[in-house]
């Protein structure tokens, strides 16, 4: 099992470093895995990992990235409901990068 | 620690494909486990769920696989009930004559140029321990026989390359004898099932679907708000809103679709394609947030997880009291209905024979499964004038189709997607004659080796077909590339995006939805994708 150290505590994560247990994560958890992939969290990234998180419990899987966008466009405006914004923030790209740091597991299947 | 993420080679790279033979013997040449050619182990939580043996924590690169004691005894039993089960096992492992006109056909051995994704050698790593168990000749003369021992570096061999192969079948429309290689996989993968040893990608979608229906574990109301998003995009489109129906009681035909449809871009669109047909042809139809995938990711477990998970579709139309179902464009999920729904559940007698509400045509090939592949559904309606069509708002793609292995091989299914498109496009070109119908090339990535780990094994197995695409591209300029099956939406975006990158992806009933005339329409201005129309603007500024 693969394990973060944050804390004193071990973390469980999956072999991409997704947290196995999502009662794990807290803000301070998210800063942490960003500063390993040095990058620091603003208030930008925090509005998307908050949408996130807001999605995820009410519909109990991270939003396609169409959703994200469209979501984010009517909240917040075009210039951030854009997938150029969002890559800009996430450069590993929004699906992946932000809900890793949401604490979301990521979507399988035929997708 | 979680391993270092792999990056995956260029395509110039990629593209330099070594077919040097190693110098030793193939049985000493040990299987290696370079990250990006396989995929993580199976979640214990995920084997739990389905009650599948051995769960718990493992990956294929680690030393210990954590197997039982006794594993060996495991393996060997459980080939021997499957040979006396399956006629066509032991028979695959007794008549190949080695002639290897497979081996060049596997779009893995041609991507790759490791010989032991030739299918004829691929199946010899089962074959070589039949004989030392099963045979005579390989119990008395062992290695002289071709026979040798099953032992864990044997069975690990077995787990790397039955997850590298796509049981897609190209390679048995070239066998003299007709051997199935993708029977051996089938077989080999339950094998490696008996010891919990499973990818992650499959186990998940697995467990999702036998909790939640679908492979992606939407929850009703997720589809709901999905379809609903679809909706508000139509609606913007066409200025008619749709509102379907959901688990609805009494309702004459019953669609499934797979999953992926629902969720993922380019599938949406697709789905948008079925919601603005059904709507004007005012299809008494409904949705179901239970039977909600028409896929099976257990078909790529073993036979008994498949015939567990498929039959919900079946339970859900006796449920809803449905005449009969209609099923979206998926690949695998028609091989199922159509080559294993009988063997597996007999025929669905509870349901009518399948008839066309519109045009009153019978499908009389659906008599015993009484479901009906939408694209064959709407070539029906094409052939009988049903539809009001406008073709030229696809004239800004020149589109090449891909035919699905599953759909191809594993049911005949040519005509009816040509038909369509053709139909409801007027720039269609095909690849080159020995890539498509029956000798289809394979996407790279199915039988659920669709994950992200093992990127660069999907894009080598994927190139024979990103190569046709390309020359097509070339030659005609083609920009789209249809098909009719969720894996491929998904894994061929991913190839193009590497291989081809001007070539974008999409499903049959997203041209159907560009082109359909619906009754009260504004003048559409853009295309499902929301993108503008070209010559539209133009046309604005003539007036």
């Amino acid at each position: 099992m693969a394990t973060i150290e944050f804390q004193g505590k071990q973390i469980e994560v999956d072999e991409e470093g997704y947290l196995q247990n999502l009662d794990d994560w807290s803000p301070e958890l998210a800063n942490y895995m960003a500063q390993q992939d040095g990058l620091e969290l603003t208030d930008e990234h925090w509005e998307i990992i908050n949408f996130l998180r807001d999605y995820y419990n009410k519909y109990q899987i991270a939003p396609m990235i169409k959703i994200l966008v469209k979501e984010i466009k009517k909240t917040m405006g075009p210039d951030k409901g854009n997938t150029k914004y969002l890559y800009q923030l996430f450069p590993d790209g929004p699906a992946k990068q932000a809900c890793r740091y949401a604490g979301l597991p990521k979507p399988t299947g035929c997708v | 620690m979680a391993k270092a993420k792999t990056k995956t080679p260029k395509p110039e790279e990629l593209a330099k494909i070594d077919y040097s033979p190693p110098e030793k013997h193939w049985t000493e040449v040990p299987v290696e486990f370079r990250p990006g050619t396989y995929c993580y182990g199976a979640r214990p939580k995920y084997l739990e769920e389905v009650d599948m043996p051995n769960p718990r924590e493992w990956q294929p690169y680690e030393d210990d696989w954590k197997l039982p004691e006794n594993w060996k005894e495991i393996v060997l039993e459980g080939m021997e009930d499957r040979l006396n089960k399956y006629r066509t096992f032991r028979l695959f492992m007794d008549i190949c004559v080695r002639c290897g006109a497979c081996a060049d056909k596997c779009h893995f051995f041609i991507g790759s140029g490791d010989p032991k994704n030739m299918p004829v050698l691929r199946a010899e790593l089962v074959r070589s321990v039949y004989r030392k168990y099963f045979t005579t000749g390989g119990k008395l003369f062992g290695k002289k026989a071709g026979a040798r021992e099953l032992t864990m570096d044997v069975f690990k061999e077995w787990w790397y390359y039955f997850y590298q192969c796509t049981e897609c079948r190209r390679c048995s429309v070239f066998c003299p004898y007709g051997i199935d290689t993708a029977e051996i996989t089938i077989m080999g993968r339950e094998l490696t099932n008996l010891l919990g040893c499973n990818t992650d990608w499959i186990a998940g979608p697995v467990a999702n679907c036998y909790h939640k229906g679908n492979h992606l574990g939407l929850e009703p109301h997720t589809i709901q708000s999905n379809i609903e998003m679809m909706c508000d995009d139509i609606e913007e489109i066409t200025g008619i809103r749709i509102e379907p129906t959901f688990n609805r009681k009494g309702a004459e035909i019953l669609f499934v679709t797979p999953s992926g449809d629902l969720f993922g871009v380019p599938g949406v669109y697709t789905c948008m394609g079925y919601l603005m047909l059904f709507h004007e042809l005012g299809l008494d139809y409904t949705w179901s947030t239970y039977a909600s995938e028409g896929g099976n990711f257990g078909f790529f477990t073993s036979n008994e997880m498949a015939r567990r998970l498929h039959y919900k579709i079946y339970a859900e139309a006796k449920r809803l009291g449905v005449k009969w179902i209609l099923g979206g464009e998926c690949g695998h999920m028609w091989r199922l209905i159509h080559q294993y729904l009988d063997t597996w559940w007999g025929p669905a007698d509870f349901l009518e024979v399948p008839k066309s509400p519109i045009t009153g045509t019978v499908f009389e090939n659906a008599k015993s499964t009484k479901m009906v592949h939408v694209v064959e559904f709407t070539a029906d309606l094409i052939r009988h004038g049903k539809l009001k069509l406008d073709p030229s708002r696809n004239d800004h793609l020149r589109v090449t189709f891909h035919d699905s292995c599953n759909t191809s091989r594993g049911m005949g299914f040519f005509e009816e997607p040509r038909y369509v498109i053709k139909n409801v496009c007027n720039h269609f070109y095909e690849m080159p004659e020995n890539t498509i119908r029956e000798k289809t090339f394979c996407c790279g990535s199915g039988s659920g080796l669709n994950a992200s780990e093992n990127m660069e094994i999907r894009m080598r197995g994927g190139f024979p077909r990103a190569n046709a695409v390309r020359h097509v591209n070339q030659k005609y300029g083609v920009n789209m590339l249809a098909n009719v099956c969720a894996i491929d939406r998904a894994a061929l975006t991913t190839l193009m995006q590497y291989w081809v990158p001007d070539v974008e992806v999409c499903g049959v009933h997203e041209l159907v939805g560009n082109a359909l005339v619906m009754t009260g329409e504004t003048e559409r201005t853009m295309d499902l994708r929301l993108e503008e129309l070209p010559g539209k603007e133009e046309e604005e500024e003539d007036v």
